[in-house]
């Protein structure tokens, strides 16, 4: 792994004596504080060191510390005409690695969260099949289990900012994503199960909240990589993200990853319902719309240094870092500019690299104390390149809502402070 | 997979299906047999619907505009709605008998909901007052931008485009910032921010922010 090359290289590196001397030394970075009186921390004796803390029975299901208590799911109140057929947001910038932490993974709802007793859940299939079925819950743990890491991200992710800078922080401009591992029995074998017919050429999931949400999905699909997932992360999914079941749609746009998933019908067209003809259609400039924009093209965001996340520690060593994703594969590779797109820097990745799934990179640097124009910029496993906002406007214009990948720009002023900027 | 499948499952009853299986598509099939007016739908609309889409379909506030909008889909500010933008009328038929009204999905008779769509044609010009649609009448009528869809060409368009060896250094003559969020002050602050501020924000509503609009 590309990881494991760059430390080797580095402890080379730093074991070559010569590379010492034009690395830190040169900057003059190692000349460490002096504290003036001792830090009472450490000379006077705690609380945590006398007393006894909680026992093991205290917290049967455990929750993160208290000083974490402001990592969480934020809600844009006027996004919305209320917080039922509504979305929040996934604090990407208190997050670090690949993982999306079950109580902090974003919700989409379009009427609410249904709560379901998975002993009165049932899974129909039906249509062009040879035997139409209904599996209990019990039924599908009968069948084997595959467990795979994928992002789901709203094609509405980042859709606010189409026309410009508009929300001032990463949770809220990219935090329409989550990244889980998902156990589920694939699609494939419940479809076979019931016997597709050979006429059969779009599949239609639907789910058991009020909405009743529906998508068209090509059988193809359907039949390579879709799962139809019980669990995320190791337990159960959560009622918000469609407990007992939901469908798993790798790469695709997370409408299409229907919650409470009670019904697959398989049919020979697409039934344009309302979710892929009024919504998740992508208006372009002259009047026309795309339809049926499954995949979610490549993508990056620097999480830190971010509006919700400035850099408070002065000049000096600087940790940027930021996650990356491709619909279309894995991301072997993400450049990041400290002015503005002028001078690009290959980023170090760290952590698995799974396809279609998020990546964690990093890029460190001594910071001097300037402005700087951070930008990140994904290279997925196919060769795209991820696409400027002006480039997407220029074929796409303002209104499609949907799909914007474009890069995202955070300007750093001398204290630190970062705010959500376009540059041009 | 295994030879033969799992034999896990049951075969579902006509019963069953017939219960769950409410889809209509844009050729008609799935539509039940039944019929409404325009004046009928009027009368349901009014009582069911109005008090979140308007009267007219103009919408209250935030909630969808369902009517109007007409040549508004290459201008700046685009309004979609099912006469301007829908494709199909069996979008209408299906959604509205299988989601709404909101908070009380699937209350609504296949006559009524025949009834609530002829009136929503109605609305947006698309049949005469004196119009009843049913499931004989259904491919009678057609919405306008019927046309305006195209499927997904990413691929040709923009992946080639987009999949060039990118600029390293030295990429542009001169780099500034064109715009920045801070000036519009939308974001939401910590709680106890927002308590604060709750009456200077109010006052300084941003205008129109875009959101996703579900």
């Amino acid at each position: 792994m590309s990881e494991d090359r760059e430390f080797s290289s580095s402890r080379r590196r730093f074991l070559g004596g010569a590379a010492v001397a034009t690395g830190a030394l040169a900057t003059g970075k190692l000349v460490h504080a002096q504290a003036a009186s001792p830090d009472p921390l450490i000379t006077e004796l705690q609380p945590w060191q006398q007393y006894l803390g909680d026992g093991v029975d205290a917290r049967p299901y455990g929750m993160p510390s208290q000083y974490e208590a402001h990592v969480v799911r934020r809600n844009v109140e006027w996004l919305t005409a209320d917080t039922v057929s509504s979305v929040n947001f996934t604090p990407l910038h208190e997050m670090e690695g690949i993982i999306t932490p079950n109580g902090l993974a974003f919700e989409r709802h379009h009427s609410g969260i249904a709560e379901i007793d998975p002993g009165l859940h049932r899974l129909m299939i039906n249509g062009l099949v040879d035997k139409p079925l209904v599996f209990t819950m019990e039924d599908l743990m009968r069948f084997p289990r595959e467990n795979r890491t994928y992002f789901l991200e709203c094609a509405a992710n980042t859709g606010m900012e189409w026309r410009g800078a508009q929300l001032n922080g990463c949770q809220f401009t990219h935090g329409m994503i989550h990244n889980v591992v998902y156990t589920g029995v694939p699609l494939r074998l419940l479809l076979e199960e019931a016997g597709v017919k050979t006429s059969a050429a779009w599949v239609l999931p639907e789910g058991a909240d009020a909405s009743a949400m529906t998508r068209s999905i090509p059988l193809d699909k359907a039949l390579d990589d879709c799962l139809v997932a019980t669990h995320m992360n190791g337990e159960r999914l959560r009622p918000e993200q469609g407990y007992p079941i939901r469908l798993v749609v790798p790469g695709w746009e997370g409408n299409m990853w229907v919650k409470w998933l009670r019904r697959i019908e398989v049919g020979d067209q697409p039934w344009h319902h309302r979710e892929e003809t009024s919504k998740y259609t992508d208006l372009l400039e002259d009047g026309n719309a795309r339809r049926f924009t499954w995949v979610m093209d490549a993508k990056s965001v620097i999480t830190n240094p971010s509006p919700q996340a400035p850099i408070t520690h002065g000049p000096g060593p600087t940790v940027i870092t930021g996650v990356a994703w491709s619909g279309r594969g894995t991301i072997p590779r993400v450049d990041v500019s400290l002015d503005g797109g002028m001078n690009w820097h290959v980023a170090r990745m760290s952590g698995p690299s799974l396809d279609k799934s998020m990546h964690r990179f990093y890029y460190e640097f001594d910071w001097d104390g300037a402005p700087l124009l951070l930008q990140s910029r994904a290279h997925d496993s196919t060769g795209y390149v991820q696409p400027t906002k002006e480039m997407l406007r220029q074929l796409r214009g303002e209104n499609s809502i949907y799909h914007n990948n474009g890069i995202q720009t955070w300007a750093i002023d001398e204290t630190g402070r970062a705010e959500n900027v376009e540059v041009g | 997979s295994r030879e033969g499948g799992y034999g896990l499952g049951r075969a579902a009853l006509p019963e069953e299906i017939a219960a769950w299986d409410i889809d209509i598509r844009p050729d008609g099939q799935g539509l039940p047999v039944g019929s409404g007016d325009v004046w009928t739908g009027e009368e349901l609309y009014v009582t069911l619907c109005s008090s979140c889409h308007g009267d007219f379909g103009e919408a209250v506030g935030r909630w969808p505009m369902l009517s109007g909008g007409f040549g508004t889909l290459d201008a700046e500010d685009p309004v979609k709605t099912v006469g301007s933008y829908w494709p199909y009328i069996s979008t209408v038929w299906d959604y509205v008998h299988r989601a709404m009204p909101y908070g009380a999905a699937q209350t609504l008779t296949d006559d009524e909901v025949y009834a609530i769509t002829a009136y929503l044609l109605y609305l947006n010009n698309v049949v005469d007052d004196d119009f009843e649609l049913s499931n004989e009448t259904f491919a009678e009528v057609a919405l306008t931008n019927e046309g305006g869809f195209f499927m997904d060409d990413r691929d040709d368009v923009e992946i080639p485009e987009f999949s060039q060896e990118p600029c390293m250094s030295d990429c542009a003559e001169n780099i500034e910032i064109t715009m920045r969020a801070a000036v519009l002050d939308v974001t939401p602050e910590t709680e106890e921010e927002t308590v604060e501020q709750a009456a200077v924000t109010e006052e300084d509503a941003p205008e129109a922010p875009a959101g996703p609009d579900p």
